[in-house]
């Protein structure tokens, strides 16, 4: 086996709680990044020559206690306290807690969304500035700077670092949840691309998500989030078709939906409710795409659950993209007369009045009520305001067989 | 990508390596840290080989049943686990982190498999072939 990939590999598994346990020792993520940065260097340099050792993890443990202890004396940095809990044998290196506030930190509120999604993935995912920019099709540097100016800014900020607790942690959990997901629907949401790399950003954020249910297993909204992106990434496979474009829902083979993913997130949204708290956003997201894993086809939903789940989803988390999938699962369950009522509501919000996805759903309530003419013109309407030529033109095309 | 990860030991060895107390401990530490990882998707143990039953089609075209203990088989499966990793090289540093009883002198090996997908089965997997699994597993899953 390649000793350089060998090295990525343990340097992938090792990274995070590294950084953690230097982030405590500096109290500076950034600091602590850099020091990792050389110990990782240090691997590479002796490793292949000298073997890797047999207890990597724990080398790369005191390698950079080490160089952090050389750091903070150089630096003069002088605050005894700070060198003496680096100089103390007695606290264990990469532990959970560490792990927390370091995750903590990476999602802290003074940094915008998308530093928090590289720092995320730098600092617990162990990716290089340069991954993470291919998996986000950005220029490298672009990056970098991201991720140099989130470091200084937490600097800046004094962020402290160390693991909330108690209502501090339920605060900050949802900031935590979202940057995890948004890495995940960056993997998932991808049609272009490099598909087998931004797949790898997906199972990324699911392997983030069960760490972070590990540290924190009496909370139920990571395992909420875990079941959510598990369950929708049982259906990778069958929802791009050969030539590249998206398979809907109803459409898809569902024997090629991964069964261990989809058993493996039934059991963590059945964690979540056994938790016996309120269910948050993403366990109820979770599911409703349980009920769709479930479903043997698409003609055998249960929409009845799906429309009560949707009515739940509203009322902790009102979104009119909320109501419009509502209105979806309302045709399934109601029929067309009780979906169109539905769907004006959702008309009716200023935000959606111009989103192509309200006529595009509007229209086929309507052809299924046997106005095609209304329909049709619903569909033309929906294709001036759709976003990308390809969508435009599925809905002209169905505004003209409505005429036929 | 999705490995399977098997854990197989020497048949001559098996009642002889009975997990201590001790071992399963360390191997639940071991599977706490790979939930704590991320990266553990399922996993089970299994039976000794004297609970279970080998049916043999010999190359003549007999076909027999043998009763275990298979205490002649080189390598017996004894658990699995599937985990999900970013790499084979993960996958392998992972294994390597298993704990292991070498007291008895027993070797233990841990095979990791990646998961195949159609498109590794090439033209033999015909649309027809295709289809009918597809079925088969649209059942299993309303079950």
């Amino acid at each position: 086996m390649d000793p350089h990939r060998r090295i990525e590999a343990i340097w992938r598994m090792e990274a995070a709680r590294l950084i953690a346990s230097l982030s405590r020792l500096t109290r500076d993520v950034g600091t602590a990044e850099e020091i990792a940065q050389d110990v990782f260097v240090a691997a590479l340099e002796q490793w292949p020559s000298g073997g890797v050792p047999p207890n990597p993890a724990g080398w790369l443990h005191t390698t950079g206690r080490h160089k952090a202890i050389d750091r903070i004396r150089r630096d003069r940095m002088r605050d005894e306290r700070q060198l003496s809990a680096a100089l103390d044998p007695t606290v264990p290196d990469g532990s959970d807690d560490d792990l927390l506030a370091l995750i903590f930190t990476a999602c802290h509120p003074v940094l915008t969304r998308e530093a928090r999604t590289a720092l995320t993935l730098r600092l617990l995912g162990g990716l290089s500035t340069d991954e993470i920019a291919h998996a986000f099709l950005a220029p490298s540097p672009t990056i970098g700077q991201r991720i140099s100016r989130a470091k200084r800014t937490l600097a800046e900020a004094k962020v402290p670092f160390a693991p909330p607790h108690g209502d501090e942690l339920r605060e900050r959990l949802p900031a935590v949840l979202e940057v995890i997901y948004l890495i995940f629907t960056e993997g998932y949401a991808a049609t272009s691309g490099d598909a087998w790399i931004r797949r790898d950003l997906a199972e990324e954020a699911m392997r983030l998500g069960r760490m972070l249910t590990g540290l924190l297993p009496r909370e139920p909204e990571p395992y909420g989030l875990v079941a959510l992106m598990e369950l929708q990434a049982s259906r990778f496979r069958a929802r791009i078709a050969p030539d590249g474009s998206p398979v809907l829902l109803q459409d898809q083979d569902r024997s090629r939906w991964d069964r261990t993913l989809i058993q493996h997130g039934l059991a963590a949204l059945d964690r979540a409710t056994a938790l016996a708290r309120p269910l948050g956003p993403y366990s109820v997201q979770a599911a409703i795409a349980a009920v769709h894993a479930r479903a043997p086809r698409f003609e055998e939903t249960d929409w009845e659950a799906i429309v009560a789940l949707y009515d739940a989803l509203g009322q902790i988390a009102p979104s009119p993209v909320v109501a419009l999938n509502r209105a979806v699962a309302v045709l399934h369950a109601d029929g067309p007369a009780a979906a169109l009522a539905a769907i004006d509501e959702v008309r009716a919000d200023p935000r959606m009045a111009r989103h192509h996805l309200v006529g595009a759903v509007r229209g086929d309530v309507l052809l299924r009520l046997g106005r095609a003419a209304e329909a049709a013109e619903e569909w033309e309407r929906a294709a001036d305001l759709a976003p990308n030529q390809r969508e435009s033109r599925l809905l002209r095309e169905r505004a003209a067989r409505a005429l036929t | 990508m999705k490995v399977m990860v098997m854990i197989k030991g020497d048949g001559a060895d098996e009642g002889r390596v009975a997990p201590s107390t001790d071992m399963l401990e360390r191997m639940t530490r071991y599977n706490e840290e790979l939930v704590k990882a991320g990266i553990l998707l399922d996993g089970d143990g299994l039976k000794p080989t004297a609970a279970g039953v080998k049916v043999v089609f010999a190359a003549s075209g007999d076909t027999s049943v043998v009763d275990g203990p298979f205490t002649e088989s080189k390598e017996i499966i004894g658990g699995y686990w599937i985990w999900q990793v970013s790499s084979l090289e993960e996958a392998v540093e992972w294994a390597k982190r298993c704990p292991r009883d070498g007291f008895h002198g027993a070797a233990t090996v841990l095979e990791i498999r990646p998961y195949a997908g159609d498109e590794d089965f090439g033209d033999a997997l015909t649309p027809e072939l295709r289809e009918r699994e597809a079925e088969m597993r649209r059942i299993q899953a309303a079950e």
